[in-house]
């Protein structure tokens, strides 16, 4: 029997292929071992390794960093399912340093304190895929004309306010239908007005999606806020303070994976929210001194 | 486009609990098929086979045992149902999981003892072109944290092999199987498009 030709790591299709498998599921924050293996026990798709959640951020303030590689790996030791860990916007350094730990995925977060208020990591020299946050379709182009194999909307992490998220992914969403059915003067236009390279505005019309999974993040707190992004639009979500700010994490965790997978179905919906106890008490965008969401160029 | 002995198109059920769902619907059609997204009990009704796509197969686990889709697929595989699984899809149907979670769950449709993240984690995943028997021309393979076959019972056909680094024996490892009509391979046919392994599960229909 042959064995394969021409094994390649690294590649783009490799890397979406990542994003790809994990559709129609949950990725939750975890800033330990500990937390890691409740989101694994609770049906997570993967996890997200970072120093604390966007709410303690939020609350202590200071310079938010990537983890300290020692806890990553615990967690790595934790469970068996993909761990992502956040790097600062630019700090190709961090990036290194995660893909040295050999992390399934890096997210250049807003969620940290920026280390480059010009640049975003060059992302196609690495092996290991990123996923970047965006507000806006033209910011999400940006980002995968930098190697990004997985855009996330940015919402307003910590807040268990899913206004904003809802925000981010109509206007992606809303600009790509737009752009389905533009014609071929209208594009330029359309790349002009995204400050987007015109072959990725092309491939979207073409094709009516963005050319990379398309998740949403940010603000996210109960199985209700889950169906909501997937029925409009989001392929899977990412879960940060809502899970372990709440009375009782493993259920909600659960309850959330559940909700994302039966997105549709009301019925389902009304089983698993119930009794959950308090969610995160949650904020008001206008009441916010620091908006995560306006960092990233 | 693939006539059914009782006349009419082929319902395929496609488990849509998580995963790769939509590119598994997308080659069924292209084959002239009917894809049937699987999510509760009530979808799994006059199916002429069965597809579990890729993604995290611990996470799949829990939804059939949750949805109650569980005893369904239990059913399914007792009744000879022809299935193909791909990747997580192939951890269902496998008779043995390493490296899996103690309480995953998988469905004994073929056997094969099958490790999970065989590869190691993301940035051993690849692509490559694989030779796959009966087939002409090579598949061009996406493995993503892959698993492989471990063991395969003597009434399995292996189809294709490959070398897993850090492992020393020469043949390689399987990674595409078949037994009777079931077809599992470890990676995703579904994201290149290539149907001709879709085709080969809707072959079965036809002979069986």
């Amino acid at each position: 029997m042959n064995i394969e030709k021409g094994r390649a790591t690294g590649t783009a299709r490799v890397k979406r292929g990542l994003a790809e498998m994990l559709r129609g599921g949950v990725i939750m924050d975890v800033v330990n071992a500990e937390q890691a293996k409740i989101a694994e026990d609770s049906g997570a798709v993967a996890v997200m390794a970072l120093e604390r959640v966007p709410a303690d951020i939020r609350r202590d303030g200071g310079v938010a960093r990537m983890s300290d590689p020692a806890l990553i790996e615990g967690i790595q030791e934790a469970v068996t399912v993909p761990v992502m860990a956040k790097a600062r916007i630019g700090h190709f350094a961090e990036a290194q340093l995660l893909e040295a730990m050999r992390v399934d995925y890096i997210d250049e977060s807003e969620v940290l304190t920026p280390a480059d208020e010009a640049h975003h990591i060059d992302k196609w020299v690495f092996q290991v895929p990123f996923v970047c946050g965006a507000t806006n379709l033209g910011e999400a182009l940006r980002r995968i004309s930098e190697g990004a194999a997985m855009i996330r909307s940015k919402g307003e992490a910590g807040t268990g306010n899913v206004v904003e998220a809802v925000r981010h992914l109509r206007s992606i969403i809303g600009d790509i239908r737009k752009i389905a059915t533009a014609d071929s003067a209208e594009r330029y236009a359309w790349a002009k007005q995204l400050q987007a390279p015109i072959d990725l505005v092309e491939e979207v019309a073409a094709t009516g999606s963005l050319p990379v999974p398309l998740f949403c993040a940010g603000g996210l707190a109960t199985p209700a806020d889950a169906s909501l992004v997937m029925q409009l639009g989001a392929e899977a979500v990412f879960v940060g303070s809502g899970i372990f700010k709440s009375d009782d994490p493993a259920r909600r965790a659960r309850a959330i994976v559940e909700a994302t997978a039966h997105f549709d179905d009301p019925e389902i919906l009304v089983k698993v929210s119930k009794g959950l106890g308090q969610a995160m008490v949650g904020s008001e965008i206008a009441s916010l001194e620091v908006k995560m969401a306006e960092r990233g160029w | 486009m693939t006539p059914r002995a009782g006349g009419g198109v082929p319902r395929v059920g496609v488990m849509a609990l998580q995963g790769d769902v939509r590119e598994h619907a997308a080659v069924l059609s292209k084959l002239g098929a009917e894809p049937v997204p699987i999510r509760r009990p009530m979808d799994a009704v006059g199916l002429d086979a069965l597809v579990l796509p890729g993604g995290e197969s611990t996470t799949i686990s829990m939804l059939l045992d949750s949805s109650g889709l569980a005893d369904e697929l239990a059913k399914m595989v007792d009744d000879h149902l022809p299935m193909l699984g791909t990747c997580a899809g192939m951890i269902l149907l496998a008779s043995e999981v390493l490296g899996g979670r103690p309480d995953q769950r998988c469905y004994g449709a073929i056997d094969v003892s099958v490790r999970r993240n065989a590869f190691g984690r993301q940035l051993e995943s690849f692509e490559a072109d694989l030779a796959v028997r009966g087939l002409d021309e090579p598949m061009h393979a996406v493995f993503i944290r892959a698993p492989v076959v471990e063991q395969a019972g003597p009434s399995v056909e292996v189809l294709a092999s490959v070398w897993v680094p850090g492992r020393e024996d020469a043949g390689g490892r399987p990674v595409v199987c078949v037994q009777g009509p079931v077809i599992v391979a470890s990676f995703h046919p579904e994201l290149t498009g290539d149907g001709r392994l879709h085709e080969l599960l809707l072959r079965n229909l036809e002979e069986g």
